[in-house]
């Protein structure tokens, strides 16, 4: 069976559970709330879901969130148009990415050295630009875009899921994400195939990045101000998703399908501890449990596949 | 009284190859005796055994007369056996003395340790090695033939009875050799009974008693070292018949497509390099291991960079600096490890076979299954690989079949020049006579082709010229109608006077 299936399977399970034990879980006020509430999580665990199939980890992107919520704030404080703010975003996140990608492609560093220094540097960084202020006296059309609460909550939900299913194509059929899977899959007999495996790690950076600044700016719109804190333990949300939605985390395997899967799953386990009269305390313990099911079983069936290869 | 260490009958196969078959040999303490061999002859799993890195599926080995099982490494050394291997194994951030130290001291992992003890066994030991190593030294800055003195210390405190050198000199200049035989000749008067491998023939009788040559897995025979000379060391060496059918075929060769002038590359051990090949040639690439090989074919594909020299293509000074640039020059390289190198294990047939193309084209764009699939399925019915479809991890395939689906990926990427890295190691018959006749077919064709090969009939037989290359440099070349095994042998091991 497919890592895909099962982490569904799972999914659907609890669901249909809440179907029974709490029908509440699926009005639409909470369903609405959940959604919009993980718009961050999933389209940095979609960028992550990148990062890991080139072989590689990426845990300043937390902080990262937080320099880029600012900076699109920023921008469009100066008056700048929201599009202009967001494209803003998502190319300094871009900027950011190349710096990660340039240190770990270009000298060899591993990116989990790098991403960490980078992820201290970014949140103090701000701290000190900000002084731990929020940004406020945004104009009128950073909220919801302009567009008001409800067109702008609608508009948010698709063009992150627009944006992930163009990722998830991007992955299945474009040349270069083949190359990112036989990266991360043996990096050696990639580059012996002619692959340039450097540029392929650094490419994975930027657009980590990218995806960063896109989920900062699709976040921070739900509010009246920017936060100067925010994203904390986003990047292991994100690696969370990834790992559960069955990726290796040594590279080379995984779907996006699967990462909204456990970006699906992991985000539920919350709401419906409350639903179903839980202390919610033991979400995070649930959510650990999950995790590491999914790393044992990936591990036991790697011992199992070397067995009979 | 009975020898010090025996191998009666040994015979050990990995994966179906015969490594070694119903192997004798005897070890008497105070003895050097000689073992040589060509390449794959079956030194190196002989010394495993005895250093119980390696079981023999059959077959005894005696130490003093009694059957022992050496069932580990730990073994072995408890009944006094230590091997020094062509690259010493020593601990780069410890110093000397705590490298020896680590190696003789017993009382297991909670002892205290005895700095002052310590230092004092270390420097009594080097100094019988009249060396001038500083115990404090750490372990990486020494020089080669330093760590094998350590080496050679940790034996000599851990009371050794039996000590097997790998090719203790390959690495050693002259007067280092004579201090290290100086050394092995104290050892022998203490009766320490010493196993030396060495493809450096000119410098046994110097220094051994008996020589063993081993062929094929095959002991051929013991003889005292003063009864033979290197002529006929040489032919107890390759003394076979060339069984394989080799379909090499006769092709109108064109115009020189690869070529190098003197080539040079120190950080790959690639001394300046002349050589041509022509559109529809194979040029064998012969020599011995660690003879600068597969680091030429490496420079050639740029994961070295040549610090002096030129590669043309077709005559036009070329720069490769990455597989890439190698890749996108027309220049395809198929290493010896492809398990590791060659192919990317949990992607399928069509991926592998589709993945150089990846590298000649822009990235963004989208991926044609459809003509993958077909292509893919066009090269398995062409090479008869062996598989249940395209679609299946290659990880799955037999070495033969991966080493197909290898060769189809590059010819997808119609290169202009094929490097190949020993291309039949591990590989069933069958299909090693499947991936010659590919050769054949790919010569025709019209492409240079340069062939890695320890294997002398692969080499004879497939080549239309043969180069041989000994300690970096291209010892000498032979055309196809003059070479023959004691030629390429005499080449590979420096013997004066060899045609060059």
């Amino acid at each position: 069976m497919r890592r895909e299936a099962s982490v569904g399977i799972a999914w659907a399970a609890l669901l249909v559970v809440l179907a029974f034990a709490a029908p509440g879980f699926f009005s639409a006020g909470n369903l609405r709330d959940l959604l919009l509430a993980n718009v961050s999580t999933l389209l940095a665990a979609s960028g992550m879901t990148l990062v890991i199939l080139a072989g590689e980890i990426d845990i300043s992107i937390g902080s990262m969130f937080a320099v880029l919520a600012v900076v699109a704030g920023i921008t469009a404080r100066a008056g700048a148009p929201m599009p202009l703010a967001a494209l803003t975003a998502a190319g300094a996140g871009a900027l950011l990415g190349a710096a990660n990608g340039g240190l770990v492609a270009g000298l060899r560093i591993p990116s989990i050295v790098v991403t960490l220094a980078t992820m201290i540097l970014g949140r103090n960084a701000l701290n000190w630009a900000t002084g731990g202020a929020w940004i406020e006296n945004l104009p009128a059309n950073f909220q919801w875009f302009g567009l008001g609460q409800t067109a702008g909550e609608i508009f948010i939900l698709t063009l992150a899921a627009v944006l992930v299913v163009a990722l998830a194509w991007v992955l299945k059929n474009i040349a270069a994400a083949r190359a990112v899977y036989a990266t991360g899959a043996a990096a050696e007999s990639a580059r012996l195939a002619g692959i340039p495996v450097r540029r392929v790690v650094f490419w994975v950076f930027v657009s980590m990045g990218a995806m960063t600044g896109l989920a900062a700016v699709l976040d921070a719109v739900r509010f009246r101000e920017v936060q100067s804190n925010a994203g904390v333990g986003l990047e292991l949300k994100a690696i969370a998703a990834v790992v559960v939605g069955g990726a290796s985390i040594t590279g080379g395997r995984g779907t996006l399908l699967g990462t909204g899967l456990g970006v699906g799953l992991l985000a539920s386990i919350g709401p419906a501890l409350t639903f179903l009269h839980i202390s919610p305390s033991w979400e995070k313990a649930i959510q650990g449990a999950i995790i590491l099911a999914s790393i044992v079983i990936d591990f036991a069936r790697g011992a199992e596949a070397k067995k009979n290869g | 009284m009975p020898p010090l260490l025996a191998a009666s009958a040994v015979t050990k196969s990995y994966g179906g190859v015969r490594a070694l078959r119903h192997v004798d040999f005897e070890l008497h303490s105070g003895e050097i005796h000689a073992l040589v061999g060509e390449n794959g002859a079956g030194k190196s799993t002989l010394i495993r055994i005895f250093a119980g890195a390696a079981q023999a599926d059959s077959g005894e080995v005696r130490f003093q007369g009694q059957p022992v099982t050496l069932r580990d490494p730990l073994t072995a050394k408890a009944l006094g056996i230590a091997v020094i291997y062509q690259q010493p194994a020593l601990f780069g951030e410890l110093t000397v003395a705590e490298n020896i130290g680590l190696a003789l001291e017993s009382g297991g992992l909670w002892r205290r340790i005895d700095w002052k003890q310590r230092r004092r066994v270390v420097r009594e030991l080097l100094s019988q090695l009249e060396s001038t190593i500083d115990p404090e030294r750490r372990a990486a800055t020494l020089s080669m033939p330093e760590q094998q003195t350590v080496e050679i210390a940790k034996s000599l405190g851990a009371q050794a009875r039996v000590l097997i050198l790998d090719e203790p000199t390959a690495s050693l200049s002259e007067r280092e050799v004579t201090a290290l035989f100086g050394v092995l000749r104290q050892l022998r008067r203490r009766g320490v009974g010493m196993i030396y491998v060495s493809h450096r023939l000119e410098e046994l009788p110097e220094i051994a008693d008996r020589v063993t040559v081993l062929r094929d897995g095959e002991t051929v025979e013991t003889r005292p070292m003063t009864e033979v000379d290197r002529a006929t060391l040489i032919r107890m060496m390759v003394g076979r018949d060339i069984e394989a059918v080799f379909p090499k075929r006769e092709v109108p060769l064109g115009k020189i497509v690869l070529e190098t002038r003197g080539l040079t590359c120190p950080a790959a051990g690639v001394n300046n390099v002349s050589i041509t090949v022509r559109a529809g040639e194979i040029v064998g690439l012969s020599g011995l291991v660690g003879a600068g090989r597969t680091e030429l074919a490496e420079v050639l594909f740029g994961l070295h960079r040549p610090s002096a020299g030129s590669i043309l293509l077709r005559g036009n000074v070329v720069s490769v600096t990455s597989p890439a640039g190698a890749v996108r020059l027309g220049i395809a390289y198929v290493p010896e490890d492809r398990r590791r190198h060659g192919l990317v294990m949990p992607m399928s047939v069509a991926e592998n076979v589709a993945l150089a193309q990846l590298a000649t084209v822009p990235g963004l764009r989208t991926l044609d299954f459809r003509s993958e699939t077909s292509n893919a399925q066009d090269y398995t019915a062409r090479f008869a690989i062996k598989t249940s479809s395209v679609a299946t991890p290659v990880q799955t395939l037999s070495g033969g079949n991966q080493q197909k689906v290898c060769l189809a990926r590059w010819l997808t990427a119609a290169p202009s020049v094929l490097i190949l890295d020993e291309p039949t190691q591990g590989v069933d018959i069958g299909a090693k006579a499947e991936i010659h006749r590919l050769m054949s077919d790919l010569a025709a064709g019209g492409m240079a082709i340069l062939m890695i090969s320890s294997e002398l009939p692969e080499i004879l037989g497939m080549s239309d010229r043969i180069y041989v290359m000994r300690s970096g440099a291209v010892a000498g070349q032979l055309r196809r109608s003059e070479a023959t095994q004691e030629r390429l042998l005499a080449l590979a091991l420096g013997e004066e006077g060899a045609a060059a």
